[in-house]
């Protein structure tokens, strides 16, 4: 079995981001950029599939700019064989993104896919599921158990009443959650040889998809501050504003 | 054109989160048209028929329609889609997890989450876990989108009578088999709707201490929440998370007990009318956020908060 697994790169989820003054998007220059949180559980849970036995080769995607071939080359130095970077510049939407997935997986022919539930810059929650309808596949959404059985898959999902079961025919796009796994650390040695493992490089134009974005971002604003608040002394205090201030107990 | 809301509901009664949707899709135009698609989902339907802002239900029945498959219901909803300018469902994990494979469908480049309605075609959302708020407008002919429960009031319940339509149901999708779903049952509010949320942190110390909370919470008829650290240290179950990777609340009261206030946890409740923090570090971020701030040790400050309200004469439910 092939797994291919679909990485962003993103603003790491520890800065506090800044709006820029002109309020066309946030400032992304010498930010620290990491690998969206939950693709790391994707990938580990791809790698982890392979040391079981039962996936032969984990393949790692990225789309956007040049630099997004560090979160491919992390990618590599946690378990992935190989990896591909279609190169794009600017705002790139999910429906985009899903197309350009489309065209790799149509070359590539995987199994699986795997890829984060949401990217935490954009919050979209859509390249999965898009993916899975432009391909006709079964999608197991927002996954915090994976097991296979019988060349299916048996997938847990994380949904706002509690947990779902579904079953899945490979192939299939399961998107996950942070519970799926703890995604381990690169190590030096691992690292290292992850120099070596190669990374093919497209430009999207090459992938003859029309990825124009189809929404205008008018603008980009800090949302309102909250007015500041009070310390209060003692619990008593803090009952008496609730009660006689805030009203609300 | 009319605006086609996708209800959610459980084939008996509507979800709650879809009279937030009906508010938000009245917003956008007057026609508002809802699908409910489901299995022996009379009494839905009815329910849905009775939003005095809901113009016509259109009720599409089939077996395999009675566990919410969204590669079973995407296709009933492209079939109806072109008749409508917008397709409109809650960003909870029933939407999300359809409404992009109508998009994809449709050729449409959805916009989730929206917490606000600009124009017909503009809407305002979160982004960054809403550090930023982005006001984003749409070019495609038919616009998908999914809006944010708390952001819109809940639509009236009662008083309307739209007519009920049936469609056609369309083939099963056989690659996938819905197995099983374990409801959490609980007598308390659920986090996502309850008034009042009191929730727990790493300062908690542990499972047993979150005993604290339980009684804090029953006393002021609230949701129990947590920070992603107290859910990480095992302390508490993952259902209770709140923050950018768990759950959004907007409650009218939020008392964050030992949370320090990471950016990932304010991103779930800063929206909340009044919060109320108890940190013993007084440096805790949480205490930036809140209205009210007291710095103390929460093992004192809690059991002092439960005599405190004992002393009152009322508490509001």
């Amino acid at each position: 079995m092939k797994i291919l697994v679909a990485v962003k790169r993103v603003i790491d989820y520890n800065v506090q981001i800044r709006v820029k003054e002109d309020n066309t998007g946030v400032v992304t220059d010498n930010v620290k950029m990491s690998t969206n949180p939950p693709d790391d559980n994707a990938i580990e849970e791809a790698v982890k599939i392979k040391e079981a036995g039962k996936a032969t080769e984990v393949v790692a995607v990225s789309i956007g700019e040049e630099k997004a071939q560090e979160t491919v080359r992390k990618a590599l130095a946690v378990g992935a064989d190989r990896g591909i970077l279609v190169k794009t510049d600017g705002i790139i939407e999910p429906l985009a993104v899903s197309k350009l997935l489309q065209k790799i997986v149509e070359k590539e022919k995987p199994d699986l896919v795997f890829m984060g539930k949401q990217a935490i810059d954009d919050d979209c929650n859509q390249t999965g599921q898009m993916l899975s309808a432009l391909l006709n596949w079964p999608q197991a959404t927002f996954a915090s158990k994976i097991e296979i059985k019988d060349g299916k898959l048996e997938v847990t999902r994380e949904i706002d009443e509690g947990l779902e079961t579904i079953e899945i025919n490979v192939p299939a796009i399961v998107t996950c959650d942070l519970r799926l796994n703890e995604p381990r650390y690169a190590s030096l040695p691992n690292i290292m040889k992850a120099k070596k493992k190669p990374i093919e490089q497209l430009n999207a134009s090459d992938l003859g998809v029309d990825i124009t974005p189809r929404i205008e971002q008018v603008k980009v604003e800090e949302p309102p501050k909250r007015k500041a608040g009070i310390k209060v002394s003692s619990v008593a205090e803090l009952v008496q504003k609730l009660k006689n201030e805030a009203k609300v107990i | 054109m009319s605006v086609l809301l996708v209800a959610e509901h459980n084939n008996k009664e509507l979800k709650p989160f879809t009279l937030n949707a009906s508010t938000a899709a009245s917003q956008i135009d007057s026609d508002v048209h809802a699908v409910i698609i489901g299995h022996n989902c009379d009494e839905a339907a009815k329910a849905l028929s009775e939003l005095p802002l809901i113009k016509k239900v259109i009720q599409v029945e089939a077996p395999h329609y009675e566990n919410f498959v969204a590669e079973n219901f995407a296709p009933v909803i492209v079939k109806l889609a072109e008749n409508y300018s917008h397709i409109i469902s809650s960003a909870n994990t029933f939407g999300k997890n359809l409404m992009p494979r109508i998009a994809a469908a449709l050729d449409t480049s959805q916009i989730s989450d929206i917490i606000k309605v600009i124009a017909p075609d503009t809407f305002l959302r979160p982004i960054y876990a809403g550090n930023a708020f982005a006001t984003v407008k749409s070019k495609d002919a038919k616009k998908c989108v999914t809006i944010r429960p708390t952001s819109f009031d809940p639509c009236e319940s009662l008083g309307g009578s739209a007519p009920i339509e049936k469609a056609d149901p369309v083939e099963e999708f056989a690659k996938t088999k819905f197995i099983k779903r374990e409801e959490v049952k609980s007598d308390r509010p659920e986090l996502g709707t309850a008034r009042v949320v009191v929730s727990g942190g790493r300062g908690m110390q542990s499972g047993d201490n979150f005993k604290l909370i339980t009684s804090l919470a029953d006393k002021l008829n609230a949701a129990i929440g947590a920070s992603r650290a107290a859910v990480d240290a095992g302390y508490i179950s993952n259902d209770h998370q709140v923050g950018q990777t768990g759950k959004v609340v907007v409650p009218d009261l939020y008392i964050a007990v030992g949370i320090s206030g990471a950016i990932q946890h304010l991103a779930g409740m800063k929206e909340s009318k009044v919060i109320v923090a108890i940190n013993k570090d007084g440096e805790a971020p949480i205490f930036s956020v809140a209205d009210y701030g007291l710095e103390a040790d929460l093992f004192e400050a809690v059991p002092q908060f439960l005599e405190e309200l004992n002393k009152l004469n009322t508490i509001q439910k």
